[in-house]
């Protein structure tokens, strides 16, 4: 009985804990300045408040079905997320979506300049998107 | 039990009003992007949530199918963005090739 009752608040505690992690990821998309710090704010807390919500969800349902398609989901989030945020970013990077005067270390350009390949667009941009967030030459807005 | 469901589904949907806002004013389209995939965790951790107030577990098998597809579109996006679904060079022309020896230089991608 009470370890049913302690269960299901410490469940209630780590829904509303999730929440507020996918509540941290949204407010952390509208307040951020740039795409790379976007996707920090989009990927980052938002896995872990799905976790903590899965967790919550396992220990108050307590069933051997849903806990184990609950891990399978988790699973395949952690797998993806950093799957989707490297691909977004890295097309980000080389189109100029991101404003360098607010990196404080670029290894990617160090890379690529000890690499001897040129960093940033080729010239020829295929159709479908402008470059947005251009570096600014003069001080940010 | 009903306050505890108004306070996580009320911070999730602020949660997702605040990705809606990102993806209607993110300037560009990888913005959007990040914004969408955000909206799909944020949909996985709702109906995660939900199993908790007494929903039947059929849903997890659309949670499962959300959270190894969700993903797929952004790549996809990014994958268009970045040019890697345009196609290949066209072959060169046969009078290209007399134009290749009469030029001096090397191939001209080394020089971007």
């Amino acid at each position: 009985m009470i370890l049913n009752s302690v269960l299901d608040v410490v469940a209630a505690v780590l829904l509303v804990t999730g929440a507020l992690f996918g509540l941290t990821a949204g407010i952390g998309l509208v307040r951020f300045p740039d795409l790379l710090t976007r996707m920090h704010a989009g990927t980052k807390p938002q896995v872990l408040g799905v976790l903590l919500s899965a967790v919550g969800v396992t220990l108050a349902v307590r069933s051997a079905m849903v806990t184990g398609l609950l891990l399978v989901v988790v699973l395949l989030q952690v797998i993806t997320a950093p799957v989707s945020a490297h691909m977004v970013s890295r097309v980000g990077y080389r189109r100029d979506n991101v404003r360098r005067d607010l990196l404080s270390f670029d290894q990617l350009a160090q890379a690529t300049e000890a690499l001897g390949r040129p960093s940033g667009t080729s010239g020829e941009d295929p159709p479908g998107d402008t470059p947005a967030d251009a570096p600014p030459a003069a001080s940010p807005t | 039990m009903i306050p505890l469901a108004v306070v996580v589904f009320g911070l999730l949907s602020v949660a997702a009003v605040l990705c809606l806002v990102r993806l209607g004013r993110g300037p560009s389209m990888l913005d959007r992007v990040v914004a969408t995939d955000s909206l799909l965790a944020l949909v996985v951790t709702g109906l995660a949530a939900s199993l908790f107030f007494g929903v039947d577990s059929t849903v997890l098998t659309a949670l499962v199918v959300v959270s190894m597809l969700g993903f797929v579109g952004s790549v996809s996006v990014a994958r268009y963005v970045g040019g890697m679904l345009t196609e290949a060079d066209p072959e060169p022309e046969p009078g290209a090739e007399s134009r290749d020896e009469a030029e001096p230089a090397g191939p001209s991608e080394e020089q971007r």
